[in-house]
């Protein structure tokens, strides 16, 4: 078993230890049983119907429906700036120095001296992508209430609806948005995907569905969502996508892009060139729907070969990149650079896209293009291994890895599909306990 | 941003738009600009919603729309859904950094059927201030040649970065003849490589238009230029930052307490609806001016007393109109930081009070005063990252 001390960054105000008591009586008004009851937050149900490509709203009966509410503004900024002048954070991101490095690419680097914690270390297991919940730890129905801004779900109707005050009630299963009380940039949130039902940090079609459908909702591409998962630097066992709002392209949306193939259902799936990351790019899609799924179940099969990753939601849903990394396998077997290593610098989605947050003066500044590139390249997958993960993601998709002339001769997607909407295609079928997954090394 | 975008400005008419257009040049500059036979629009950063505020009849014509049609709207209104992503963050990007931006994108007609063309886009500067005044674009049709890369169809999609980023082995252009194709054929072409002809086209329009507008804007001795000649002030912000704030539809203002007399460098157009002043009445005023007889003093006292420590406040206030006649005002101010991590504003969000709300001893602010806050903050805080 691979392990690595590593100190995770605090993402709620009750998150302690893992190691410490957590039966304590709560008073803490948090999402348990303990205090559910009479729990009440906004709910926003985004409308079902697709964007058009402009983003705009699709036009109904002939006159575009504005929101009710503001999406992005009101709900996410405004909620967070209540939070912000009532003091939740740890630190005011805002008073953090930030900075374009000089380069081709203009990473983002940020000065931060707060964000993480210093406190005893504790041990993560990282060579395991599929870990089952375990609620002795810490996780998102501890957190208390006023950490919470709003019920977020996928709605029903055609248009969307805002609820200013509506019961947070288990029988509905509701996915909540919290903030992150140590923010990497103004308005940083956590999506929670039906938080109550204690799912593990593991990606299904719905909860992607759903990040997309935020994306969508808050039709800004400077609102972007990321992912990652056990392995690739995810500090908590607890289904959550992390998002925030920076008026800049990340580096990672200006790479070059070679595309690779078109599935059947219309998703174009490109490979980034000239970027430190190997990573894949999916657009397009019939719906929404389809280009969710497709990297969905990519993300399954990369779950079930314990491959890895992080994604990053960018251009209001539009574009998903998927990135394949072995920056933690690396520094367990002790092969990254003391220099790297001091830095204290994870790559996880953040990172990887392109904004670094530097905890020591000297490093940002002497942040250089050059550094970031180096630290990055080493958790990418190596050339060789990115197009053996690639075979797997196109045999698990149903599509096999050619060129787009043989487009014709494409295979229809196979596999048995769930009456719950799970559907898993290749691979070991996955049950929800980490126990069942094959570990190929 | 999505606060009530309406591609038509709610506050200005276009006869207004054309107005602040016209009050930079001198007399005629429309009928100068109408005789050159290029397509090009121009638009105004400094209007909330970025709107087009001249068209020529060269882009009327090629699009199929009115002049009614056009004047109001912002670019993004002529992109569809098959329009590449890649080209749409180009051309939002070099508006953003203020720089010229050469892309071909596929744009759509009012009948709705889409055509190729270069967008050759260039910022033109205030001579005196440094500020961008307008951007004027260039819009040269595309004949038919698809790019090919050696063998094999995968078609590169190039990134927002600087062409030197992608290494040049990649590309390999083979000239193909131009090719009839029907227009659903047009919408899935990756990329549409303009001729080294069509290049030189469109960099001649843009140098067309240019000096037009130098001509006509000496004339009016407020002289525009291709290049920034001078650094920007301190009292003007920047246009990306402008673009921004004018997506809130709320009332606020920015002022800047590193000037004297901190006065006001950003107005919206919902506060200047409220007090019934013009845009340029206000800016580089104190906002004292708000004040009269019957504002009580205490309170302004208080407000002071946050902004020196740097704190947020809320407040209720009677304010005066232009026209003299008060409002209760239910005023939040808050310290912004930029990216240096230090103050650079104070933001004031107004909402009017039908009356004096007595009861309430804690004045919290409402939501949608918070709403602004939050916005103003990412704009300010991303405002000053714009790589040269």
């Amino acid at each position: 078993m691979l392990k690595i001390k590593r100190v995770p960054t605090v993402v709620s105000n009750y998150q302690k230890d893992e190691a410490s008591d957590e039966s304590v009586g709560c008073g803490r008004n948090c999402l348990g049983a303990c205090c559910l009851n009479g729990a009440r937050l906004p709910l926003y149900a985004c409308n079902k119907l697709e964007k058009s490509g402009t983003g705009e709203k699709v036009v109904i009966s002939g006159e575009a429906r504005e929101p009710p509410v503001a999406f992005l503004e009101s709900l996410v900024l405004g909620e967070w700036e209540d939070r912000f002048q009532r003091g939740l954070f740890r630190y005011d991101v805002t008073a953090c120095e930030t900075k374009v490095i000089p380069g081709k690419y203009g990473f983002v680097a940020q000065l931060n001296e707060g964000r993480h914690l210093k406190k005893r270390p504790t041990e993560f297991r990282v060579d395991k992508v599929l870990q089952s919940f375990d609620g002795n730890k810490f996780n998102f129905t501890k957190v208390g209430q006023e950490e919470l801004l709003f019920q977020f779900e996928a709605g029903e109707d055609c248009e969307a609806q805002f609820f200013p005050c509506m019961p947070v009630d288990a029988e509905n299963s509701p996915s909540v948005v919290a903030i992150n009380v140590s923010p990497i940039e103004y308005g940083h949130v956590l999506l929670i995907p039906r938080v109550l039902d204690c799912l593990p940090q593991r990606i299904d079609h719905k909860s992607l569905l759903l990040a997309l459908h935020m994306a969508a909702e808050a039709a800004n591409p400077y609102f972007r969502l990321g992912y990652n998962s056990l392995g690739a630097f995810a500090t908590i066992n607890h289904l959550h996508f992390q998002a925030y709002y920076l008026a800049m392209p990340f580096p990672l949306e200006k790479a070059p892009s070679k595309k690779m193939i078109t599935t059947v259902s219309g998703v174009k799936i490109s490979e980034l060139v000239n970027y430190p990351v190997r990573s894949l790019l999916f657009e397009g899609g019939t719906s929404m729907q389809d280009l969710s799924d497709t990297v969905s179940d990519a993300c399954v099969c990369l779950q079930n070969n314990n491959i890895p990753f992080n994604i990053l939601i960018s251009d209001s849903g539009r574009q998903i990149f998927l990135m394949p990394q072995c920056y933690a396998e690396k520094q367990a077997l002790g092969e990254v650079s003391p220099e790297l290593l001091e830095t204290q610098v994870n790559p996880a989605v953040w990172e990887i896209s392109g904004h670094m947050v530097l905890k020591r003066k000297e490093d940002y500044e002497g942040a250089s293009e050059e550094n970031a590139w180096r630290l990055l390249a080493e958790a990418s997958l190596s050339e060789e291994r990115f197009k053996e993960v690639n075979a797997l993601i196109f045999e698990a998709i149903g599509c096999s890895n050619q060129e787009e002339e043989l487009e014709g001769i494409l295979v229809q997607p196979s596999g048995s599909v769930n009456q719950t909407g799970n559907r898993t295609l290749g691979g070991p079928i996955t049950n929800g306990t980490a126990s069942e997954c094959l570990v190929l090394q | 941003m999505s606060i009530t975008q309406s591609s038509a400005s709610l506050f200005s008419t276009t006869e207004e738009k054309e107005g602040t257009f016209n009050a930079r040049y001198s007399l005629w500059i429309k009928e100068a600009l109408d005789e050159l036979p290029h397509s090009f629009t121009i638009t105004d950063p400094f209007i909330s919603g970025h709107p087009i505020v001249f068209a020529s009849p060269g882009f009327l014509k090629m699009t199929g729309y009115s002049r009614e049609e056009v004047i109001g709207r912002n670019g993004r209104a002529f992109q569809g859904p098959k329009t590449n992503r890649r080209s749409i963050m180009e051309i939002r990007e070099a508006i953003r950094e203020e720089r010229p931006v050469q892309v071909s994108i596929l744009n759509y007609r009012k009948s709705g059927s889409p055509f190729w063309m270069l967008f050759h886009m260039i910022p033109v500067f205030g001579n005196d201030d440094g500020r961008v005044i307008h951007f004027v674009a260039v819009q040269v049709p595309i004949s038919g040649q698809k790019m090919r890369n050696g063998s094999g169809c995968s078609e590169m999609v190039f990134g927002s970065c600087r062409r030197e980023v992608c290494l040049g082995s990649f590309v390999h252009q083979e000239r193909a003849l131009p090719v009839e194709c029907d227009e659903q054929e047009l919408e899935n072409w990756e990329h549409c490589e303009a001729s080294e002809s069509e290049k030189l086209k469109s960099a001649e329009a843009v140098g067309s238009v240019l000096s037009v507008l130098t001509r006509y804007s000496e004339f009016a001795g407020r002289l525009v230029c291709g290049k920034r000649n001078c650094l920007r002030g301190a009292d003007c912000l920047s246009s990306s930052l402008v673009i921004s704030l004018g997506r809130i539809k709320q009332s606020f203002v920015l002022t800047n307490p590193c000037l004297p007399d901190m006065p006001i460098v950003y107005a919206s157009d919902a506060f200047l609806t409220l007090t019934g002043y013009k845009r340029h009445e206000v800016l580089g005023q104190n906002c004292r001016f708000l004040s009269g007889v019957d504002t009580d003093s205490s309170v302004l006292y208080e407000m002071k007393e946050c902004i020196l420590k740097g704190q947020p406040c809320t407040v209720q206030i009677l304010n005066y109109r232009k026209d003299k006649s008060t409002f209760w005002n239910l005023l939040h101010i808050s310290p912004v930081r930029n990216a240096s991590g230090k103050t650079a504003y104070f933001v004031g969000v107004q909402m009017e009070a039908s009356c004096k709300d007595i009861e309430s001893k804690e004045l919290r602010p409402e939501p949608r005063q918070l709403s602004v806050v939050g916005a103003v903050r990412v704009a300010v805080r991303s405002s000053f990252m714009a790589t040269c």
